[in-house]
Parts: structure tokens; sequence; C-alpha cells
């Protein structure tokens, strides 16, 4: 275990570490400000239209985002037993989680890329030739749901860069406060969180 | 607040540490460094240079209606110029103007911080703002847009010309800027306050500038995901606002309100900050109701979240909305006039200093309350629908922004002025300027009540002739007031090489800034300070323990 010094501006690494935390946290606050944005013109459309936001909603495959959600909460369940292990200063079980987090992460995307191109197949992609839809407000639905999902996938790839970086990173592994580990398995959760609303926003909201 | 008997530490010598201005001179010294305080330099050339670009535009509008005909821009020119006096303005001046300037030098001096807490994402935050502007510059040299700084669909998304794109990028780029100040600001007062610098202690500017940092981090990520989504449909067709595709443009508006009312108070707060310490300073008082001012800036940002469909009375929206928004708006008003009552209360019986800076604040004062009380009238459903969209608009949203908040960036500046520089400004050159301005200033802006009020609609070009008379005083008023912007860069830049050395507390004011020499050392203080006394502990009427040392 290694001791660090403060850094400027800063005298003590107590103080430092809640700096951290909490700057963490307004971020957070920023992002869910951000998809919030996004959660507002779909719940605009669904109260305009009920009926057509089922249909389009149906259209998407159930199974693929299901199993997409139990694949991003056991990732996260992962990046919480690294802090834990990275707490109890057993590094190499923290550095394992993180990798653990970081494969789970990979596999989301990896499904969501199969996804996409299924729908890619089926016309359902705005903004190509081939595209189709059955009426307008299928074509806004889907323009949503990429733009969401989108977004949600960049910051999907951005977590597990981040959780690679700390997972490499023999000072953060061997840190017992976690402080870096600690940030970056919180970043992980808020992806996850978009996630368990993006879900029945955009997937449970065409089961019938 | 608890009154300690003796005064300050000891001021230091100015020999003992080089000051911040000193600690290097290469330029890469100061493009890479992370002292908040030559951050706050970097940023005021930067915004400075916007200032110009804007006020450039603006002159352009004000010499086009000096006639009724449009002879000197066509139609389209003239969409131009105003939307870059807009985008400009707004986002590369105003929102950054004392934030990032007078917030980012003084905030971590106020609280007995060595800097903010995050120094190299502040350093960021000016470079994404850089980058932010060469965009707008390339969209300004490119021939501008025509959307007006609003970008309402679906003319931004499907009618207008121009380099839309990039000038949504600009402004999108420039949000993440104030996302990481915002987020600077609330770590550094929650965690790096000095020992004994309780929140009862904070002086009100950072109690301003962390209510203004609360609408950074929450309201600035909706404009951008608004304005992403703008770009998808120009780009990609992806129809948000669409109603050809299934959209809803007044969404657009919903959003984008949601983000550009609090963006006013992102505008004002900081400045009702600045006022509360050039009152103080200069009446060499405490404040009259410290707990009041301090919670109605955080009221103001609260509130300012709810009141958004103000902008949107004639767009069809339900009337129950508009009722609740319209009462909203006028309970945002409350808070702000709290602080208005106080600082009149502050200088009652004050020992009244009629310095610069007291001259600027009461010019802001005047201009707040006749832009807020005519806010007020506009937050009314029935005049609303009378002066929509009309020159009373405009009139009153500039005695707001440049009435209120450019006035206070002028007192900031010149209070501060010693501080940041070392040097003390001429006095009485500073005072007619503060007079000049507040006459050019309303000479420009008042004929606009009249002229909105009597129906001429914003954003034309060609007007009745009978609108003559009051726009070309409107025209020569700007030409005064911009005479009394440039006065003090002309004083201002003559007294960083000829004016006497200043200082560290040339007010006798009681803030922790004035404890440190002037300019400040790298660190800003020699020793960690530690706060035994509220931020306005001046002993009552007692005009001879000034410490004008
Ligand atoms: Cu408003």
């Amino acid at each position: 275990m290694t001791e660090q010094a403060a850094e400027e501006p800063f005298h003590d690494t107590d103080r430092q570490e809640q700096a951290d935390r909490l700057g963490m946290l307004v971020f957070l606050a920023s992002e869910i400000m951000l998809f919030g944005g996004i959660f507002a013109a779909t719940m605009a459309l669904r109260i305009q239209h009920p009926q057509d936001y089922m249909k389009a909603a149906s259209h998407l495959r159930l199974a693929l985002g299901t199993a997409n959600t139990a694949i991003l909460l056991t990732s996260s369940l992962a990046a919480a037993l690294a802090v834990e292990g990275a707490r109890s200063g057993r590094s190499r079980w923290a550095a394992r989680a993180l990798a653990a987090a970081c494969l789970l992460g990979t596999a989301f995307l990896a499904v969501k890329g199969y996804e996409y191109a299924g729908e890619y197949r089926e016309g359902l992609m705005p903004g190509t030739a081939a595209a189709h839809f059955s009426g307008p407000l299928q074509r806004l639905f889907m323009d949503l749901y990429f733009l969401a999902t989108g977004l949600h996938a960049f910051h999907v790839l951005t977590g597990i860069v981040l959780m690679l970086t700390a997972a490499l990173n023999r000072t953060a592994l061997h840190d017992r406060r976690a402080v870096l580990i600690g940030n970056v398995a919180l970043y992980w959760h808020l992806v996850d969180i978009v996630w368990i609303f993006l879900f029945p926003t955009l997937y449970l909201a065409g089961v019938p | 607040m608890t009154r300690a008997s003796n005064r300050p530490p000891v001021v230091p010598p100015e020999a003992a540490l080089p000051s911040y201005l000193r600690a290097g001179y290469t330029l890469r010294s100061w493009l890479l460094t992370t002292d908040h305080k030559r951050i706050a330099i970097l940023y005021l050339v930067s915004i400075s240079f916007f200032f110009l670009i804007g006020a450039i535009a603006a002159a352009l509008i004000r010499l086009e209606l000096l006639t009724p005909a449009g002879d000197l821009l066509t139609n389209d020119g003239y969409n131009r110029a105003f939307s870059i006096h807009g985008i400009i303005m707004v986002w590369f001046f105003l929102i950054p103007s004392i934030p990032n300037t007078f917030g980012n030098f003084l905030i971590p001096l106020m609280i007995g911080a060595r800097d903010l807490a995050f120094p190299r994402l502040n350093l960021l935050s000016w470079y994404i703002y850089v980058v932010a502007g060469l965009i707008t510059l390339y969209v300004v040299l490119s021939g501008g847009v025509d959307t007006g700084w609003t970008f309402y669909t679906p003319l931004s998304s499907v009618y207008a010309n121009g380099a839309v794109v990039a000038a949504i990028l600009a402004v999108f780029i420039s949000g993440f800027s104030s996302i990481l100040t915002g987020l600077n600001f609330i770590v550094t007062v929650h965690k790096l306050r000095a020992p004994g610098m309780t929140w009862g202690r904070l002086p009100l500017f950072v109690w301003s500038h962390y209510a203004t940092s609360i609408i950074f981090v929450l309201a600035t990520p909706v404009l951008a995901i608004t304005l992403l989504l703008v770009a998808a449909e120009r780009l990609f067709g992806i129809g948000v606002f669409d109603p050809a595709l299934g959209g809803d443009p007044l969404l657009f508006q919903h959003l984008f309100w949601f983000y550009s009312h609090p963006a006013v108070y992102i505008m004002i707060l900081p400045a009702l900050g600045v006022i509360s310490e050039l009152i103080t300073s200069a009446a060499h008082k405490r404040i009259f109701g410290y707990w009041f001012v301090a919670y109605a800036s955080i009221a103001i940002a609260v509130i300012g979240f709810f009141v958004w469909g103000h902008h949107m009375f004639v767009s069809g929206q339900s009337y129950y909305a508009s009722a609740i928004f319209s009462f909203l708006s006028i309970a945002v008003a409350v808070p702000s006039a709290i602080k208005v009552y106080n600082w009149t209360a502050t200088l009652y019986k004050g020992d009244i200093e009629l310095n610069a800076p007291l001259l600027y604040a009461m010019g802001f004062i005047g201009l707040f309350v006749a832009g807020g009380l005519t806010g007020l009238m506009l937050a009314m459903l029935a005049i609303d629908v009378h002066v929509h969209d009309t020159y009373f608009v405009v009139a009153h949203f500039h005695y707001i922004m440049v009435g209120g908040t450019v006035t206070a960036f002028f007192g900031a500046m010149h209070y501060w002025w010693p501080k940041i520089t070392g040097r003390l400004y001429p006095e009485a050159w500073a005072r007619a300027s503060a007079l000049v301005i507040l006459v050019g200033f309303n000479v420009t802006f008042f004929p606009l009540f009249l002229l909105g009020y009597e129906g001429m609609p914003r954003r034309y070009h060609v007007y009745p002739e009978s609108f003559q008379v009051l726009q070309v005083i409107s025209s020569c008023g700007a030409l005064l007031l911009a005479a009394g912007y440039l006065l003090p860069v002309a004083y201002l830049g003559w007294s960083l090489f000829r004016g006497a050395k200043a200082p560290a507390n040339p007010w006798g004011a009681t803030g922790l800034e004035w404890t440190t020499s002037s300019p400040p050392p790298k660190h800003n203080f020699i020793e960690q300070p530690v706060v035994e006394r509220g931020p306005y502990d001046y002993p009552i009427s007692d005009p001879l323990s000034r410490s004008n040392d």
C-alpha cells in the first residue's frame, strides 16, 4: 500500500478524496440532465401518440434488450466488487473484477451491434436509402431509439476505457481508499442506471 | 457571525513572494498555467475579443436602423448581423463573463484556498471555450447564420442558410466549458474553504456563484442534447422537431427555454454577487440581511428552472400551463426584489464613499429594477400577447443583460482592478465613464420600450417612418455607449503602466482577498488564512478605522 501526498491545491489526501468524489457526483448530475432531454422528447411522443408509440416499440427485439439488461447489471456488480477488492487490499481481485466488468461491457456493445445490424437489414435505420417505415411515428420512434441508445453506447465505451485504465493502474489498484476505482465504478453505475430507464421506455413500451 | 477584536492578518510585503504575474514571463507559462488567476486573465482577454465582435455586429444593426428603408444591409444580411450579435454576446461573452473571469480569480481568494479544486480542469475549460470560439469565428467569416440566437425550429433545422451546423457545434462545445467551470466552483466551495470559513461567512459573491454553478451543471446539458437533436435533424433528417416526420416543433422551444431561461440567471446571478460586494465595501457596513441575500441567490436558481414557459405564451401551449408559468415568473421576482431592498437598506446610514465602483453599482440597481419590472409586465399573460416579439422584449432583456450584467462587469473591473493588476486606476476618469455608460445605455435602450409598446416587431430592419425618431435617438445613444465602454479600456490600459502601485487593501474592505498582497502571489496566501469573522464585519460607523494603509 502506497501513501500519496496531496496534490495542489489540497493540504491533505482526505480532502482531495472527498473533492474527487463530489466532482464525479456533480458530473453525473450533469449527465442525468443530458439524458433527461432525450427522455423528455420520448415522453412527449408517447403521451401525444400512445397507440403508435406502442406499435413502433413492438418492433424492437425484446429478447436482446433483456439480455443486455442482464449483462449490464452483472457488469455493475463486477465494478462494485472491484471497489470492495481494492478497499480490502486484494488488488489482484480488483483488477480481475474490473476486467470482468470491461468484458461484460464489451459483450453489451456486441449484442447492441448485432441488434443494430438486424434493424439495418429490416430497413429501420434512419438516414439510409433502404429505410422503410410503416409511418412517420415509427420513423421518429426509431430515430429517437438510435439517438438514445447510440448516446448510451458512447457512454458504455467511455466507461470501458475508464475501467481499463484503472485496471492497468498499479497505484489505483493498491489504493485502499479506492479513489480512482470508486469514481470509475460510480460512472459505470450511472451508465447502468440510464439503461435501466431506457429499457422500459423503449423496449417494454412495446409489450401489450 | 462573530467579530474578532483585531484586524485581518498582517499584509505580506510585496518582496516576500513574486506575484502571480511575475511567476513566469514566457507565453508557455501562460498557456499551460493551472493558476486560477492566470486562467482568469486568459478568459478576460478572450471574452473581450468576442465582446468586440458582438459589438461590431450591434453597430451594423444600429447603423442600418437609422433609416426606415433597408439600405445598408440586405434582408439576409440583417438577419445574419443580429444572429451573430446574439450568439456571440450570449455564449461567448455574457455567460462566461463574470464567472470565468472574476469568479475564477476571486473564489479561491475569497474562501482562503490556494486554487480551484481541479486546476487542470479549469485550464481545459478555457481551451474548450477557445475551440468553440474558433468555430464561431469560422461561422462569422463564412458569412454567418440567419437563425437568430434562439435556433428555433423549423427555421434552423429546415429553412435556414449558412453554417448552421457549425454554429450549433460551437455553442454545443462551449457548453462543456460551462459545465466544467460550474463543477469546479461547486467542489471548490464545498471542499476548499479555509479553516473557520463557515457557510455563513462566505462572501455573497461566492453564494451567487454557487447558485450559478448549479445552473451551469444542470441546465447546460439540456441545451447540449437539444442542439444535438437539431443538428441530427439537419444532417440526417431525424425529425424530432419536424411535424412532417412525426416530430413536434414546440418541443424544441420547451427544451431550448428550459436551458435558456436559467441561462438568463447564469448571466445575472454573478452580477448580483458583484453588487453585494461593491455596496458593502462602499458603505463600509455589514450587508443588511445576509441570509436573505444568500438564499435569494439559491431561490432564483431553483425557481428559475420552472418558468421557461413564459417565452411560449403565444405558442399555443395550454392556458393552464401559461397561468402557472406566469405565476412562477412573478414569484421569481421576489428574491430579486429582496436583494434590491437589502442593498438599499445596506446603504442606509452607511459611511458611504461615492467611488466609481459604487457609481456602477447604483447604476446597476436602477437598470436592474427597470429591467426586472418590465420583466414582470412580460410575465402577465395579457400584456405579453400585446408586446410579444416586439422591441419591448428586446429593451427588457438588454436592461438586464447589458444594463445589469455588463454594468456589474465594469463595476467589478474597477473594484478588483488593484487586486488583479497591482495598480490603481484614475478615479475621476472612472467616475466619468460610469456616468457616460449610464446615460448612453438609457438613451440607447429606453426608446426601444416605447417602440415596442407602439408595435415595432423585433428582427425587422424596414419599418414605418413614424418610428424613425426613436430609432435615431437609440442609434445616437449607442455611439455614446460605445464611447463609455472604450473610455475604461483607455485609462485602465494607461494605469497598467503608469498607475500608482496599489496597496493590499485600497478600499479598507473586509474580504479575505484583501488580506494578501496586490497582486497576490502564485498560491494566493503566504500562510493558510484562518477565518475568525463574517465577510462584512465592518466596524459600525467608525470611519477612522478604515485601514487605508
Ligand atoms: Cu425567461
